[in-house]
Formats: C-alpha cells, sequence, structure tokens
C-alpha cells in the first residue's frame, strides 16, 4: 500500500463517521482520537504531512517510524499541545486543542522526565494523577443548587470547598492513589524517593500516575529507552493487561520487535503515514523497508 | 467618611500610640493613595507591627536580649522582615530550583536594583514621595515576565533570558543614578547591600502585603506549580496551562526579591532563594518534607545572621549568605551520612494486578 493509498483509505474511513456537531449522540462511540488531513512543521518544511488516523476506544496502536520521522511532533499534535497548520486534530470529539477534560489522557515520557535531584516520592507523583480532579465543581456535582447544597450541609459544604479551594485530596482520592500503586506492583515503593528508583520501576510509577487520574486512552513516548530487557517485558505485560481492562493505548516506539510483539495495530510514519492496519498485514508488508530504508528489521525476544 | 479622613484617623490613632511609626513619606503614602482600600489596608498593617513590637518587648522583658530592646524598633522591624523573608524565599525557591532556575533571582534582583533606582530617581526629580521598594516591585515584576516573553518568543534557553534581563535592568539602574550626577549614589548603597537599620515602618508594611500575596498564592496553587515542576509536559496534557503558571512563579520570585531585598541588598538576595533549598535537597525524602526543611533552615539562617550581625556590627546580608552556606554544608554532610548508613533493603516488586487480573509476578528490581 501506497501512502497515497493509505491517506485516501484512511480520510474514507473518516468522512464515514457522522461529525459530532451533527449528531451529538454518536459520543458513546466516539473515537478517542481523530485526526484528519493533519500537516505540520516547525518551519516551511512540513515535519508530519497530510496525516489521517482515527483510534478507537479500546485499541492498542504503536507508531512507529524512523529518527526525524515526526513521531514525537504527532503526538503532541493529537495531545492538542501543538496546533496543526492545516487539518483538524479531535480528542474524544472535542478540539484536541481546546480538549479540557485532560484527567481522561494519561502521559508517559521518554526518560521518565523527572528532574535529576528533585526529592519527591512514588506517592507524591502518583498523587499528580489526582489534581485534575480536585476542583470547586466537586462540591457541586449533584445536581443542587449552591443554596441547596450549603442549607443540606453547611459544614460538608465549607469543608468540601477548603478542600478543593487550596488543592487538597480526600480520603477517596488517596484510596485511588494506593490502588494505583497496587495496580502496577509498586506498593512496596510509595515512600522511595523517585530517582532512587530503576528505569523500569520509575515508568510504573507515571503508568500509575495515569491510573489515578483515571485516565481513558494512555500515550507512551518511547517509554522503554534506558529500560533494562527484563523490566521492559514486565512492562508491556502491564500495558497489555491494562488494555485488556478497557484503555485506549498508544504507543510511540523506536523498538520494532517490542510492536510486533504486543501492538494490535501499527502506524508507520515518515512524515506520511505509509502503513496502518493490524500489526501482523505490517510485518508481511513492504511498509517498513520503504519508511526506514532497507536495513531495518524486526528483532524480538531474546534477539533484543 | 470620606478616604482622607479615615487616613488621618488611623495615623493619629498610630501616632498616640507610638510617634517613630509616623513618618511623613507613611503619611503622603496613605493620604494621597489610590483609595480608602489602600488606606485601610496599611492601617491594619501598621496596627499588626505594633502588635509584634508588643509581642517582642514582651520577649525582651523575658529574656534581656539587646537586640530587641524596645528602643530599637528598627532591630524589631528586621527581624519580622527576616522571619518573613525565611518563610517566602524557600517556598518559591524550591519550585525554581527544581526547574533549574535557580539564577532567576539574581536576574530579577538586579532588575529590582533598577526599580530602586527610578524610585529614587521620581523623588529626586518630581519629589513623589513614592518608597523606592515599591516602584522595585513593579519593575521587578514587568522584568519577571518580560524573561518568560523572550524565551516564548525566540525560543532562547531561559539563561539567555535571565541575562539579557539581568543586564539591562543594572544598565537602566546605573545610567538612572548617573542622570543625577551622583546624587542618588548614597541611597543606593542601602539597596545593593542592605542595611538592618533602613527597615521603615512603611517597607515593613509592604513585605508583610508581598508576604500575604506570596504565601496565599503557593498555597492556592500549588498542585499546578509542582505539576508544572516535576514534568512539564504531562501537566500540559492533564489541562494545566504551563505558561501561565510559568508566569505567575515569575512574579512571585520578584516580589520575594524585593522583599529579601531589604535586609540582604540586591547582591546576595537570590542566595536565600537557592541556599536553603539545596541544603534541604540534600536531606528531604519527600518534596513536602523538603518544603518544610527549606524553611527552617532559611529562618535559622536569617535569625543567626541578624544576630550575629548586631553584635559583630557587620553587614546582615553578607552573614546571613555565610551562615546559609554553612548550614548547606552541615546538610551535604548529614545527606552522605544518611544514605552511607541507608542501605535500604530493596522491597520486592508486587505484581501487576488489573482489576483482580494477575499478570504473573515480577522481577523489576534491578
Amino acid at each position: 500500500m501506497s501512502a497515497d493509498d493509505t491517506d485516501a483509505t484512511t480520510t474514507a474511513t473518516t468522512d464515514e463517521r457522522p461529525s459530532p456537531e451533527t449528531d451529538p449522540d454518536t459520543t458513546a462511540t466516539e473515537p478517542v482520537v481523530e485526526l484528519a488531513d493533519v500537516t505540520f512543521g516547525y518551519t516551511a518544511t512540513p515535519v508530519v504531512e497530510d496525516v489521517s488516523l482515527t483510534i478507537d476506544p479500546g485499541e492498542y496502536v504503536a507508531v512507529v517510524g524512523p529518527n526525524g520521522s515526526g513521531k514525537s511532533t504527532l503526538m503532541q499534535l493529537l495531545l492538542g499541545l501543538l496546533e496543526p497548520d492545516t487539518g483538524r486534530t479531535r480528542l474524544f470529539g472535542e478540539r484536541a486543542d481546546r480538549f479540557e477534560d485532560g484527567e481522561r489522557l494519561g502521559y508517559v515520557a521518554q526518560h521518565a522526565s523527572a528532574a535529576k535531584e528533585m526529592p519527591i516520592t512514588v506517592r507524591e507523583v502518583v498523587k499528580m494523577g489526582r489534581f485534575p480532579h480536585v476542583g470547586i465543581d466537586r462540591v457541586l456535582d449533584d445536581g443542587r443548587t449552591v443554596t441547596e447544597t450549603v442549607r443540606e450541609e453547611p459544614l460538608e459544604t465549607v469543608l468540601g470547598t477548603a478542600n478543593a479551594v487550596f488543592g487538597r485530596l480526600t480520603a477517596s482520592d488517596w484510596t485511588i492513589v494506593d490502588d494505583a500503586l497496587a495496580t502496577v506492583g509498586m506498593s512496596a515503593f510509595a515512600d522511595r524517593r523517585i530517582t532512587e528508583l530503576s528505569g523500569g520501576q520509575r515508568q510504573r510509577a507515571f503508568i500509575a500516575r495515569a491510573l489515578a487520574s483515571e485516565a481513558d486512552l494512555l500515550v507512551l513516548d518511547e517509554p522503554t529507552v534506558g529500560v533494562d530487557a527484563e523490566s521492559v517485558d514486565a512492562f508491556y505485560d502491564l500495558l497489555a493487561a491494562l488494555n485488556a481492562d478497557g484503555i485506549t493505548v498508544l504507543l510511540i516506539e523506536h523498538d520494532l520487535g517490542a510492536v510486533v510483539e504486543h501492538a494490535d495495530r501499527v502506524v508507520c510514519l515518515n512524515r506520511e503515514v505509509y502503513f496502518d492496519g493490524p500489526t501482523d498485514e505490517f510485518v508481511e508488508s513492504d511498509a517498513l523497508a520503504r519508511a526506514f530504508g532497507t536495513e531495518a528489521q524486526f528483532l524480538t525476544g531474546a534477539d533484543r | 467618611m470620606s478616604t482622607d479622613v479615615a487616613a488621618t484617623s488611623v495615623l493619629t490613632l498610630l501616632a498616640t500610640i507610638d510617634p517613630s511609626v509616623v513618618d511623613p513619606s507613611l503619611a503622603v503614602l496613605l493620604q494621597s493613595g489610590p483609595g480608602g482600600v489602600g488606606d485601610l489596608v496599611f492601617g491594619v498593617l501598621l496596627w499588626l507591627l505594633e502588635q509584634w513590637y508588643w509581642l517582642l518587648d514582651w520577649v525582651y522583658y523575658f529574656t534581656g536580649l539587646e537586640m530587641i530592646d524596645p528602643r530599637y524598633r528598627y532591630m524589631q522591624r528586621a527581624i519580622l522582615v527576616g522571619l518573613c523573608v525565611g518563610v517566602m524565599a524557600p517556598l518559591i525557591g524550591t519550585f525554581l530550583v527544581h526547574r533549574q532556575l535557580a539564577l532567576i533571582g539574581d536576574a530579577l534582583a538586579h532588575t529590582g536594583f533598577a526599580g530602586v533606582a527610578v524610585g529614587l530617581f521620581l523623588n529626586a526629580v518630581l519629589d513623589l514621595g513614592v518608597s523606592p521598594y515599591l516602584t522595585a516591585v513593579i519593575v521587578a515584576m514587568i522584568a519577571a515576565l518580560f524573561i518568560e516573553l523572550i524565551s516564548e518568543v525566540t525560543d532562547a534557553y531561559n539563561d539567555v533570558s535571565m541575562a539579557i534581563v539581568l543586564s539591562t535592568g543594572f544598565a537602566l539602574g546605573t545610567t538612572l543614578i548617573s542622570l543625577n550626577a551622583g546624587g542618588l549614589a548614597v541611597g543606593v548603597n542601602q539597596f545593593l547591600f542592605g542595611n538592618l537599620s533602613t527597615v521603615s515602618p512603611q517597607s515593613a508594611a509592604i513585605l508583610l502585603v508581598l508576604f500575604a500575596v506570596i504565601v496565599g498564592t503557593v498555597a492556592l496553587t500549588r498542585n499546578q506549580l509542582l505539576y508544572v515542576t516535576f514534568d512539564e509536559t504531562a501537566a500540559a496534557v492533564s489541562g494545566i496551562s504551563v505558561n501561565w503558571y510559568n508566569r505567575v512563579m515569575v512574579m512571585l520570585t520578584a516580589m520575594v526579591v524585593v522583599g529579601a531585598m531589604q535586609i540582604m541588598g540586591v547582591i546576595l538576595v537570590a542566595a536565600m532563594l537557592v541556599v536553603p533549598v539545596a541544603g534541604a535537597t540534600q536531606v528531604s525524602r519527600s518534596f513536602s518534607e523538603s518544603l518544610l526543611v527549606s524553611v527552617v533552615l532559611a529562618e535559622l539562617a536569617v535569625l543567626l545572621g541578624i544576630a550575629v550581625a548586631y553584635y559583630a556590627g557587620v553587614t546582615a546580608g553578607g552573614v546571613i549568605v555565610l551562615v546559609a552556606v554553612g548550614i548547606y554544608v552541615c546538610a551535604v554532610v548529614a545527606g552522605k551520612v544518611q544514605s552511607a548508613r541507608g542501605g535500604q533493603v530493596t522491597p520486592d516488586m508486587g505484581s501487576i494486578d488489573v482489576e483482580g487480573r494477575d499478570v504473573g509476578p515480577t522481577t523489576d528490581d534491578d
């Protein structure tokens, strides 16, 4: 399949979907990520060009491509951190650059960008996942008016408001934090400084932060760079388990072997989309050779 | 009651309590202030200052400490300013140091110096009677925004924009001072090197306002500031406006710098933002602990520094920084001993458990 074919196919798929503006009933099956004919460049030369991509809830998608292929730029575009020059980007049906439900997104960076000497514990890092949930709206979230709420529960309202204004986490927030730590198997490390952890452990802590946020979409930017092979396997097991539990996973990855072993769908990018389809079809296609040149090959398991 | 009548009443009340509190420039500021609210706030602050005198008077009667003798109101004010700086500076410094912006304090102190020069210049030329600290706060806050703006617009490294603003501030300050044919040079020395005896009730009141704004803002935005400090991209993804909080951070820094300038001086003021935080980082395990420890270390440095400066008759700013550096060295040693003794047992990793789905034990404990 050529790049042109891919674009045409994906665009056709996108066109078939009812627009959220015209059909609000489609919200339940709304794609998690929707990029349509997106072009972006930091200078006059585009870094990503005419990219269309739709990711549905529950998918496990990997974006692969050689260095400088625009993978990280694509990630920033779809998360709304960059605005496309042309085309449109949507998250859960809303314009990505105006998307406000940040708690639905979990992000894990390369090298787990913890400030080198920052004294911060694993629990404090995971706690950050609850920050988007702490706000005055949680006090007035049950359909009652402000007057009704204050009249019926004066003390709780005052305490809840004070907690929300000063950003204090409630007992239920802490339970969610502890559950997230338990899910990734890091409960025993909760009070360790994040800088004392190995690469693999640190990445698990960041996954726990996304879980504490109750994210529906987990975006990982080359998360296993610098992580030892054994920890990498455990890390992908965790991703698989979370995906099986319904979380959409978008993995930006340089390790083709890992992608082939774990992802259900591959998007091969080198400025344009060279391939977008099931992983087994990607292995058999010539997209890899065209996007990477002839030297790239899949190394799986013990070969890596 | 009209604004002027209210201001006059406050001044009369204060003059009855202690005539030394009311200086002519304060009267001008109060009576020609922007409105009744400002007058009232200053009145309340000066009342608070009175309570502080009263408290220290009692401490003096019990301890007999010469440096808080009721005759030395300037020392009592200097201690109040020092204690406030000891909270504000590490509170903001903790976020700055871990964002690798330790030198922003230096840049803003030099622009604060330009602000002082603007104030002195306006007073000398137009006889406005404004506090140089007030103009310093304004100029430093504008400069703080410029640092962010230069970084955002030109994509320059933060240290480049800091260097540009630092140089511009100092150049503007020296130019304004030389414009007045050296007439301001004498007055400038106290701002360059700090001086305990020049903490007037008016500047103490300004500092109390800065203290309230800084502590209040950090209390309200600490979650966002922490997230942006720790992981800027993840913070942006979670919906936090990183640029906005960066601006809040540098504005607060400008306020701390000008507040601390009174006793520390322009040249040494940045040390209070950095040194106690660097010490706390060595011995703390968590972020909240490091905030607390850095405040404790800063207060220790301020109080010891002021005491040594008073009894030895030396410049307070220099002594406070030397004491802070001494404490930092002790913290480094304590941190090394702590980690040498520590030898924590590495706990076993738990198994991954998604909704009760155990996907097997792991050995990720390298």
